[in-house]
């Protein structure tokens, strides 16, 4: 494997494939606080020119985390399909760049070769990717998943209703939920992230927002984010899931972390698919984000980009209906502002597309973070035209339980005008029904929470 | 001068006169109205759905939840009073966390002031690590100023939002001293740390060797409050101290736990993490 590369006169020599990767990252504060960034300008694009000489055989040969040694590695190998990956190990990290972005490769191309890939690779050409590349290349690539309802079709951009409330009070995420729908979001689920982690509360959410779904006849699926442990536990107690929400780490380190194993995962997988309600056979709702294994100590040194794209290895193995990368949830040491979560927005998207995963995105910011709303809308239309699934909506923007912001109802409704995109199919017919919406545009009524009361 | 032109003189001035009343009437009523556009009040930035369904629905709906509901639209976009609102709410966590505490009110208690590793406020929020570490001369001046092996450490930390401690001091700091007073506890000497970390309580465990120590800190501010305050407790705080063994009370200010009523709670932990040696998940309250 080649390390070292002169560019105008100055040699550049790096240890392996860990320095390589990393150093190729744009510039993140994530890997700066980790301390394996490039030193300056000019070892960022060195280290990018190694990295796009390299083939895919290269990477696959010089493990970062060895398989005997972490269980995600174990798992991303077991799916790679030898037969593909012979056909492409000798091209460079650069033709498959190229490749993806030539005109004669579509979504039958790609859906294809992914098979081959493993989550290193897929990394590795993001690094070498422009923003621009980044849209254009996701753009092309289409997920579509089943629960209850199917999205991720072409022209379609779904919402998450997200309805939290500072103390669980039913009352309260109802009263969030009919906002919401009255703006024509929560066609990609209706999902609430509670304060209190016990089965009881879990089981209260999940059955009043399934009844709140078949009184109003709702196309759509339910979820409460609790740790995947206490949704079992709600489940096995009665409670109504269409879905089962985890967090995910890249390393086996990171998931003990998060109190999870892939051993507890395929027990969770039995138990939904068992015990769940919707229709499937997709029944997984996966979030993941930039950083959370360095701040967990389980990054091995490893840049967050690479680890965040292990993630998506892992979430493939479970058919998830919807992963969403929070992207700028973990806060300013991790991606410091918005140039930072804007690039690392469309990274996730473009890497969870190519793994073959229904890729959302919670276009957000914390309060301590160099962002503000403006770049939030900014994003939000770039991954729009990146084909994004679905978008995550709060009410104004503004979380009362977490304390951070997101996208608004509005801003779901204005991307889906201005950039002619509809609601899930089923969703859309359900909205004309109740009279919010009219040929894909929201009428009169829409914005009235008090149609549901 | 006949009649009829005195009639007219007088007509004109007549007309002369009530405008220039009704144009003072208006300056006045637009005074007036200016005053109460400076005094903005949650009313004023109230929006709401014009024609709802059912009238009385969207009050109800509201009182359920601070999420921000109900507040209407033109075409799909936000009214522009909750845009500024939203906006002015932002502005406020944002002054919080890059706003320094005043000298005036650290002396008000007798406060003096020493500095973590954070250099400034870019390095301290990418580099939490340092706000863990105290410098050499803060450690320096903690063994001179500080008694050493205090029953109870009060340490106060701007964090992440130094109007935390501008809004909560003056009420939390002496009912917390009433409550120490109370539960027969005695304190050390205490003093303000510049860009602190939860964390910079084990370097500070590690000089002082206090028996419990509790750090008053500015928390990461959200939009319903840029002004609220933690308060971690730790019993013998050391290096490799782990969160668990950390036991907190958060969201103190005016619309969360009332900050008078944090610091005379304060006391009741502090006495039962001595007296049961334990702090954190271990510690039963």
């Amino acid at each position: 494997m080649k390390t070292t590369i002169t560019l105008m006169g100055k040699t550049y020599q790096f240890k392996g494939l860990k320095e390589i990767m990393a150093k190729a990252n744009e510039e993140k504060s994530g890997d700066q606080l980790a301390g394996i960034h490039a030193q300056d300008a000019q070892e960022r694009i060195a280290a990018r020119h190694v990295l796009s000489d390299l083939t895919l055989a290269d990477i696959r040969n010089n493990p970062l985390l060895p398989p005997e040694e972490d269980e995600v590695s174990r798992v991303i190998e077991e799916g790679v399909n030898e037969k593909i990956y012979a056909s492409i190990r000798n091209w460079t990290v650069a033709e498959l760049r190229e490749y993806l972005l030539s005109p004669n490769v579509t979504n039958n191309e790609i859906s294809h070769i992914r098979r081959g890939l493993t989550s290193e690779m897929i990394a590795a050409v993001t690094k070498i990717m422009t923003n621009l590349d980044l849209i254009q290349a996701a753009s092309k690539i289409t997920v579509e998943t089943r629960c209850n309802t199917t999205i991720g079709q072409k022209g379609r951009l779904a919402g998450r209703a997200q309805p939290n409330h500072p103390n669980d009070h039913l009352q309260g995420i109802k009263a969030a939920i009919f906002e919401a729908l009255s703006y024509g979001v929560g066609d990609a689920v209706i999902g609430i992230n509670p304060v209190i982690d016990t089965a009881d509360s879990v089981k209260a959410i999940l059955n009043m927002t399934k009844e709140l779904m078949e009184k109003w006849g709702i196309p759509t699926q339910n979820c409460v984010l609790a740790h995947v442990t206490t949704q079992m536990r709600a489940i096995k107690q009665g409670g109504t899931a269409d879905l089962l929400f985890q967090s995910l780490a890249g390393t086996e380190l990171g998931n003990k972390a998060f109190g999870i194993s892939v051993e507890l995962l395929d027990e969770a997988n039995e138990l939904i698919l068992k015990e769940g309600t919707a229709a499937g056979p997709n029944v997984w709702y996966f979030e993941t984000g930039q950083g959370s294994e360095l701040s967990a100590d389980a990054h091995h040194g490893i840049d967050q980009l690479t680890l965040e794209a292990r993630c998506y290895g892992l979430a493939k193995r479970y058919n998830p209906f919807m992963v969403n990368t929070v992207v700028g949830f973990i806060g300013p040491e991790y991606l410091y502002n918005s140039k930072q979560v804007i690039r690392a927005g469309l990274e996730d998207h473009f890497m969870g597309k190519l793994h073959g995963l229904p890729m959302g995105v919670d276009v957000c910011y914390t309060n301590h973070m160099k962002a503000d709303q403006n770049d939030m809308e900014n994003l939000a239309v770039l991954l729009v035209a990146a084909g994004v699934n679905f978008l995550i909506g709060v009410a104004m923007a503004d979380d009362c339980m977490l304390n951070y912001q997101s996208l608004s109802f509005h801003d779901i409704a204005t991307l889906r005008e201005l950039l002619h995109m509809r609601p899930a199919p089923e969703f859309e017919r359900w909205l004309e029904k109740m009279g919010i919406m009219e040929n894909g545009k929201l009428t009169s009524m829409a914005g009235d929470p008090t149609l549901f009361l | 001068m006949n009649q009829v032109d005195i009639q007219r003189i007088v007509e004109k001035v007549m007309v002369e006169l009530e405008t220039r009343v009704s144009r003072q009437l208006k300056e006045n009523i637009d005074e007036k109205e200016c005053e109460k556009k400076f005094h903005y009040t949650t009313f004023d930035w109230l929006t709401s759905v014009p024609n709802p369904k059912f009238p009385e629905g969207i009050d109800e709906l509201r009182k359920v939840t601070p999420a921000r509901i109900g507040v209407w639209r033109t075409g799909t976009r936000p009214l522009t009073k909750t845009i500024l609102k939203l906006q002015l709410d932002h502005a406020a966590a944002v002054d919080a966390v890059s706003g320094e505490v005043l000298d005036s009110l650290l002396e008000e208690f007798g406060l003096f002031t020493v500095e973590t590793c954070y250099e400034n406020k870019e390095v301290y929020l990418k580099r939490p690590d340092k706000g863990r570490v105290l410098t050499e001369e803060a450690v320096k001046t903690i063994q001179e100023k500080c008694v050493k092996k205090p029953q109870v450490q009060i340490v106060v930390s701007d964090g992440l939002s130094a109007s935390a401690i501008e809004a909560n001091l003056r009420d939390i700091y002496p009912a917390l001293l009433d409550s120490l007073k109370v539960n027969g506890l005695t304190q050390g000497t205490p003093f303000f740390v510049k860009g602190g970390r939860v964390a910079c309580m084990d370097h500070i465990g590690e000089i002082l060797q206090p028996e419990v120590l509790v750090l008053l800190i500015g928390e990461r501010p959200g939009l319903v409050s840029a002004n609220s305050m933690s308060a971690y407790m730790c019993y013998r705080p050391r290096k490799g101290t782990v969160e668990s063994d950390r036991t907190v009370v958060s969201n103190i200010h005016s619309g969360g736990t009332p900050p008078v009523e944090a610091g005379a709670y304060i006391g009741t932990v502090l006495r039962k993490m001595i007296e049961q040696k334990a702090s954190g998940v271990r510690l039963e309250l």
